[in-house]
């Protein structure tokens, strides 16, 4: 009984919160509030991924290609989800901590001959090594040798599966839905069984994410709800360097510098564009306490910007141009990202992923002041690393 | 008058000496000078030094990327990135190096069996020496074994661990028991060993604070062994002098667990080569000794090319130190006094100020000119039969081992979940790490053994806030 007065407490305290004036809010408000924007887009991310799981499952009893065209929908739906996520990266939370679940979810590159043949093998990878198990158990254990990252499970091991090898300059993998029938193609039956345990894997864990944030429990939420400014040093951590070391650095930098065609995140479905506005968008969310959900609803609530407002209006405002402008920097990015990357520093591609890096390091910077201004000051504000 | 007057400047001019000399810091907090962060946690050894400007924090990402992500197999479409082995030990440096963390051995389970190691590496050589004085490789396998391999290809052997106990006995009566490792080879894919092959065990290292240890000046590692030399007792440490690659003449050895190396240059493009199976410019020659089927002798050559290797070797020289903990704690101050008192700062020297770094373009600025507390003298020294691996490495004699710095030890904890010490990890904390010392650390070892519990507790505390 206690326990439910005390959660109606927190409600209206939130509801009073939201509508009170910038300055009457405190750290506490802003953390709550954040922890439930953070869990309805978990949620979120795991209702358009059990909706993928339907569409691989109609897939795989019927492969066709209009039955793969609606599973590779389906992914790339769940993405828009699960790149707003990645905002709550990088500072130790339920994402990054021991279990390792990024590195389960989101492990990239996808060494694809490891998981199936490739064109210059194509009997490789233990789709057709018909020895070895498949099953959700025996890829967790060959993930399991020391700290290596994950090489076989996630988001880009499904993508793989849909697509298959990007080999096209005008556009993503051309996979054949023959090859997930039997007869059409060798293993197919095995291929079949693992593109459904990597889906299994992976709900598994999102789960885990929506119950590490789910209210009123004894999980990281709760902690996490009593720590006022430490919150929202980790909230500040998290924006930094999703900014400047993952997004703009690794992800973007990066691949400007390699020029490698393939050294994109999202290289089989050609969705690395959507995967920079996801996180880009990820980032304003939580810096604005807003969120779009899934259903078309918006949560909206006490927010780092308040904070920040109250103390420093200069600063707040600009931090929130800054992120917009980042926003639609990475807006103006064009599909496939391998062959924006290409070409001499002045191919209009490479501008435009150029001005989305500079706004996101310009943001990382805003930020910092930011922080600075409501007496954060132990900031990390780089190197994403973290998995 | 005048003189009241020229009180008053003095007293000025003291303030703004205090000023411009950053921050009085006796302690030792700022471990890495300006380039400190302060991290804890899993995150705390990855981090870019505090004062990393914004445009080289680019190269950082970059070589981030490729020091972690994983190596895959050629044919892949991630071009950039492939090439992996065929034999290799882990598929990234971040699968030994776990969070720019320090690895651990296999636990070993009750019946004696464990998992192929990932981060414990066994070095191999046969007597005599090869080029430069370098150790010479086994015919066969070469200078370490790679126990894993591209689908396909066997590896090389299976690593075999086995523990037995030795307990020590403090003078207040308790007694606590470490457990001495063995290492041995089987499943041997390509014959047997050639006789007289020598083992030695490597642990990978936790790498934050290394571009900082290579600024410091070669004099003060010359003074260090001068200085020891002349002082009474039993301590002598030697440098190394080792063959590097990237100057091409014999340096002064400071990485590797018998500072076998002398640049964060040679490390990376040597373990490219001997633990992922990636060839380089300096390194070019597959990790296969002997003709054999299913090396790649058609595999892209360099696999990894020098601009890359140059952002990876940037970004581990940029790696900040974290800022100590609780340096000011009563009882970390007493720890401090007692690990003094005991000699250990003989050989863990607190502090220096660096210079600059040997290869400019693999490097910072940022680096140069700063004062650190690594804690260390990077001399070889003596440290006795139990730890010996009886296998010379350059100058270094089957006794001797590097002075490995402290900074950091306790974090180790925080980013990787164990606390396994020394240079094949048997020791499971500072505590155990200290009970191993012999040779010319046995004073200090013994002084240690008689030490009151408060006493011990006290100075693994202090090593911890390091």
């Amino acid at each position: 009984m206690r326990h439910r007065a005390g959660r109606w407490a927190a409600a209206l305290l939130l509801g009073w919160a939201a509508l009170a004036p910038a300055h009457a809010q405190s750290a506490a408000d802003v953390a709550r509030h954040h922890a439930a924007i953070v869990h309805a887009s978990y949620a979120d991310t795991l209702a358009a991924a059990k909706t993928m799981r339907q569409r691989i499952d109609t897939f795989l009893a019927a492969p066709s290609a209009a039955t793969l065209d609606e599973a590779r929908k389906s992914w790339l739906a769940a993405r828009e989800c699960y790149g707003q996520t990645e905002a709550y990266r990088f500072y130790g939370g339920p994402i990054d901590d021991k279990r390792n679940i990024e590195g389960r979810l989101n492990a990239w590159p996808m060494d694809e001959s490891y998981v199936d043949g490739v064109k210059e093998r194509p009997k490789a990878g233990l789709v057709n090594d018909r020895k070895a198990a498949i099953t959700k158990k025996s890829l967790a254990a060959m993930n399991e040798r020391g700290g290596e990252e994950n090489i076989a499970t996630g988001w880009h091991a499904i993508e793989f599966m849909l697509w298959g090898q990007d080999l096209y300059d005008d556009g993503p993998g051309k996979r054949n839905a023959d090859d997930f029938i039997d007869g059409k193609a060798p293993n197919a039956d095995r291929r079949r069984q693992y593109l459904r345990v990597v889906t299994e894997l992976l709900l598994d864990d999102l789960d885990a994410l929506v119950m590490a944030w789910a209210p009123g429990q004894k999980n990281y939420r709760a902690d996490f709800e009593r720590r006022g400014v430490e919150s929202l040093r980790r909230m500040f951590v998290g924006l930094g360097s999703l900014s400047r070391g993952e997004l703009a650095g690794e992800r973007l930098e990066v691949a400007l510098a390699t020029q490698d065609q393939e050294d994109e995140h999202s290289c089989f479905s050609d969705n690395t564009h959507r995967d920079a506005v996801a996180n880009a968008l990820g980032i304003e969310n939580v810096w604005l306490g807003r969120y779009a959900r899934r259903d078309g609803t918006t949560l909206q609530g006490p927010s780092l910007r308040d904070l920040v407002a109250a103390k420093d209006a200069t600063t707040a405002e600009r931090t929130t141009k800054q992120m917009a402008a980042s926003l639609a920097a990475a807006q103006a990015i064009r599909a496939p990202f391998d062959r924006e990357i290409v070409g001499g520093d002045d191919a209009p591609g490479r501008k435009r992923i150029r001005a989305t890096i500079d706004s996101l390091t310009q943001q990382s910077k805003d930020l910092v002041a930011a922080a600075n201004a409501i007496g954060i000051t132990k900031l990390r504000l780089v190197d994403p690393k973290q998995q | 008058m005048i003189a009241r007057v020229c009180v008053v400047v003095a007293v000025l001019a003291a303030a703004s000496f205090v000023v411009a000399s950053a921050e009085p810091d006796p302690l030792g907090v700022r471990v890495g000078g300006d380039t400190t962060v302060d991290a804890t946690g899993r995150n705390a050894f990855s981090f870019p030094a505090a004062n990393l400007p914004d445009d080289e924090r680019t190269r950082f990402a970059i070589g981030n990327s490729f020091f972690r992500r994983n190596w895959i197999e050629a044919g892949s479409s991630t071009k950039a990135r492939d090439g992996l082995g065929p034999h290799f030990i882990a598929r990234s440096c971040g699968g030994c190096h776990v969070q720019d963390g320090r690895g651990a051995p296999p636990e070993l389970r009750g019946d004696g069996t464990h998992d192929q190691p990932v981060a414990l590496l066994l070095r191999l050589s046969v007597p005599g020496t090869a080029e430069h004085g370098a150790p010479k490789p086994d015919p066969r396998y070469g200078d370490q074994i790679t126990n894993a391999a591209v689908q396909g290809v066997r590896p090389e052997a299976e690593i075999v661990i086995r523990e037995r106990p030795v307990t020590l006995a403090f003078a207040d009566g308790s007694t606590h028991t470490l457990r001495q490792p063995s290492y041995a080879l089987k499943r041997l894919g390509r014959g047997p060993l050639a006789p007289g092959t020598m083992l030695s065990p490597r642990i990978a290292p936790q790498l934050a604070g290394v571009g900082l240890l290579e600024a410091i000046a070669d004099a003060d590692i010359e003074r260090n062994a001068r200085e020891q030399a002349a002082a009474p007792g039993p301590i002598k440490g030697v440098p190394n002098r080792v063959w590097d690659a990237f100057a091409s003449e014999m340096r002064i050895g400071r990485f590797g667990w018998k500072a076998n190396v002398a640049t964060i240059a040679h490390q990376t493009g040597a373990a490219f080569l001997g633990d992922i199976g990636i060839t380089s410019t300096r390194f070019p020659e597959p990790s296969c000794t002997f003709a054999q089927a299913d090396c790649d002798a058609q595999a892209r050559r360099p696999e990894i090319d020098d601009a890359t290797l140059g952002n990876v070797v940037f970004y581990q020289a940029t790696l900040a130190p974290a800022a100590r903990r609780n340096a000011g704690d009563a009882q970390v101050r007493r720890g401090e006094r007692l690990f003094h008192a005991s000699q250990c700062a003989a050989c863990h020297r607190p502090s220096y100020v660096t210079a600059s770094a040997p290869f400019e373009k693999m490097t910072s600025r940022s680096l140069a000119g700063q004062r650190i507390w690594p804690y260390t003298d990077l001399l070889l020294h003596d440290m006795g039969e139990a730890l010996a691996d009886h296998r010379p490495d350059f100058a270094a004699n089957g006794r001797q081992w590097k002075t490995p710095p402290l900074w950091g030890v306790g974090l180790i904890r925080d980013v990787g979940g164990h606390q396994r010490l020394l240079h094949d990890g048997r020791a499971r904390g500072v505590l155990e790490a200290i009970l191993w010392h012999g040779g010319e650390a046995e004073a200090s070892r013994d002084r240690v053994l008689r030490m009151s519990r408060a006493e011990r507790g006290a100075l693994v505390r202090f090593v911890e806030s390091l």
